[in-house]
């Protein structure tokens, strides 16, 4: 019966991700849609996958890790690599991006994830960090100067790999691999004392959430003429972190909803580059003063349509995490 | 041929085991050996290293000397997940519940070692997955329907009150299956009716799994009513071992436990 129930929901959100697409579709290539518009909404989209892949790590396994422009960099200079001096298709540089991000993640998650809370936190804006600065210094991919590339990024695209991200995760989500991850979050001696390999679930939310990342990254790159290493400073791995926080930590739903407010606020804002980050700044201060559990708090969007029976996604108190 | 039947009846063996931190010796030269189906209590002063001892058992620590045994496995330097895989499951001192999942899903957790379908499984939402989480689902609500705790499924383990709490952490720690389980002073707490119902509970779950219980506990009553047999702990060593009344009358607990009390 729960079967037959999961596959009735999801069908309905296939049905509604297909909705969007082909309004979204018909409005770009009717033209109601300018170039800066359809450049915003790519933004909003890329931005989706880099929350939602960090909502795994920090909302759902509770590992705060902050150097996910780290994951976004390899994704997109491996991507970038791939179509501009291999040759070779997008599709292909996208799949690169994500699992040369992914490798990353086990390399850096296996020796980093024995380390908790602010260690962890340290030793991966420690990652970012290198990440940015060995770019810098590869002449192979431009140096400081950054790197051509071309505008590849296309609706379709960024669109399904959005559509596949959060399918993923919330599959991974409500399952027992989820269950885990979540206990992991809420105890780590019980779940360790509960026969959980808590080593093994917190590097596997890593790699996937450095995945998604490396994804994002490829697109990220195909959806400018240039990328340059100061774009994945420790300023991108925040603007990641607060889309996930200002959310709610530990709703998915949350994550997006958040990604896709603040993407619009600060594309808007570049009309008043000065008071920019003022303004941006505000909105966090008022929002962390009167919400400070998050947009969502803990729940999904689902569960303000069903009452009753609470949806098993991850919830917590968001004060104590970030605390 | 006498002496076969002990050794195969014997379950967990602990050889001169010992904890060293730092210059301080928290826990020495200890020998304990529990049968199977025994059902064991271990005392002593505050601070004289019960819940190391456990935490030694449970791979929390590693010792740095001596040897446990569980079943006639070496335990010794296996991460504490493995332990409870091996069969040792415990409670803790204070309640370590996953407090923002359900009651449901924190019996789920502790069956998540047996199951068998992966995380592609999951993923692509394969039926061996749909499969595997009903048969979780289901083995999870007929176990706590032994404890009574099917009321409170979809509750939150934050929500329920404090004694439900108890039990549900101690429902948890039997749903990993184990041979031995430790309870770290599952009374602490307690009133009176739910130290009683407590005990209750504790002979009810050894009948009922065929269990070896290891538990420390202050209460005197509840270790003196339930125990059969008891080890006293001061200052990181065992100073006694023997029957509910032998250790009532040992001169060493007197004065290391008790004695506080008779002066």
């Amino acid at each position: 019966m729960q079967k037959r129930k999961q596959f009735k929901s999801f069908y309905i959100y296939i049905f509604a991700a297909i909705i969007v697409f082909a309004i979204v579709q018909f409005l770009i290539s009717g033209q109601f849609m300018n170039d800066f518009y359809i450049n915003t909404l790519m933004v909003i989209v890329i931005n989706i996958i880099l929350a939602v892949s960090l909502h795994l790590v920090i909302g759902i396994t509770g590992q705060f890790s902050i150097g996910h422009a780290g994951f976004l960099a390899i994704g997109a200079y491996s991507a970038a690599i791939i179509t501009m001096k291999l040759q070779l298709p997008f599709a292909l540089s996208l799949l690169v991006g994500g699992i040369a991000a992914a490798v990353a993640g086990l390399i850096i998650g296996i020796p980093s994830l024995r380390l908790k809370g602010d260690y962890l936190a340290i030793a991966t804006l420690g990652f970012g960090e290198i990440v940015r600065i060995t770019l810098l210094n590869i002449n192979y991919v431009g140096g400081a100067s950054g790197m051509l590339v071309d505008n590849l990024t296309t609706w379709p695209w960024a669109f399904w790999c959005m559509v596949i991200t959060i399918l993923v995760i919330v599959n991974f989500t409500n399952s027992t691999h989820g269950r885990a991850c979540i206990s992991i979050r809420e105890n780590e001696i019980a779940a360790d004392a509960m026969g959980i390999n808590t080593t093994y679930y917190k590097v596997m939310a890593f790699v996937i959430g450095a995945f998604f990342a490396g994804v994002a990254g490829g697109l990220y790159s195909h959806n400018f003429y240039i990328i340059s290493p100061g774009s994945f400073g420790f300023m991108k791995s925040f603007d990641i972190l607060i889309f996930v926080v200002l959310g709610g930590l530990g709703s998915l739903s949350g994550s997006v909803i958040a990604a896709i407010l603040l993407s619009i606020v600060s594309t808007f804002l570049q009309d008043y580059p000065e008071t920019r980050m003022i303004i941006y700044s505000l909105v966090l201060i008022l929002m962390m003063i009167f919400r400070p559990q998050g947009l969502l708090g803990t729940k999904e969007i689902t569960s303000f349509f069903k009452k009753g029976k609470s949806s098993d996604g991850g919830k917590h108190d968001g004060k104590q995490t970030v605390a | 041929m006498g002496g076969n039947m002990m050794e195969n009846k014997q379950l967990l063996k602990v050889e001169n085991v010992g904890i060293q931190f730092g210059g301080l010796k928290a826990v020495s030269n200890t020998n304990v050996e529990i049968s199977k189906g025994e059902l064991v209590g271990l005392i002593g002063p505050n601070g004289a290293g019960k819940t190391t001892f456990f935490n030694l058992l449970t791979g929390v620590y590693v010792p740095t000397e001596g040897n446990i045994f569980l079943d006639g496995k070496r335990l010794n330097g296996l991460p504490p997940y493995k332990i409870t895989r091996k069969g040792i499951s415990r409670t803790f001192q204070n309640i370590r519940l996953f407090n923002e999942l359900s009651v449901l899903d924190n019996v789920k957790v502790a069956y998540h070692s047996n199951s068998k379908h992966g995380i592609i499984s999951s993923i692509f939402r394969l039926p061996s997955h749909f499969n595997g989480e009903r048969e979780m689902e289901e083995m999870a609500i007929d176990f706590l329907k032994i404890f009574n705790l099917d009321g409170y499924l979809y509750e939150k383990a934050k929500n329920l009150p404090y004694g439900q709490q108890r039990r549900l952490e101690i429902a948890r720690a039997l749903a990993t299956q184990p041979k031995l389980l430790l309870l770290d002073e599952p009374a602490a707490g307690m009133n009176p009716n739910e130290t009683e119902e407590l005990m209750n509970l504790i002979s009810f779950i050894r009948e009922r799994f065929h269990l070896t219980v290891l538990l420390i506990e202050h209460d005197m009553q509840l270790v003196m009513g339930v125990c059969e047999r008891i080890y006293v702990l001061d200052h990181g060593q065992l100073i006694a071992e023997g029957s509910p009344s032998e250790i009532r009358n040992n001169p060493k607990v007197i004065e290391a436990y008790l004695g506080e009390e008779v002066s």
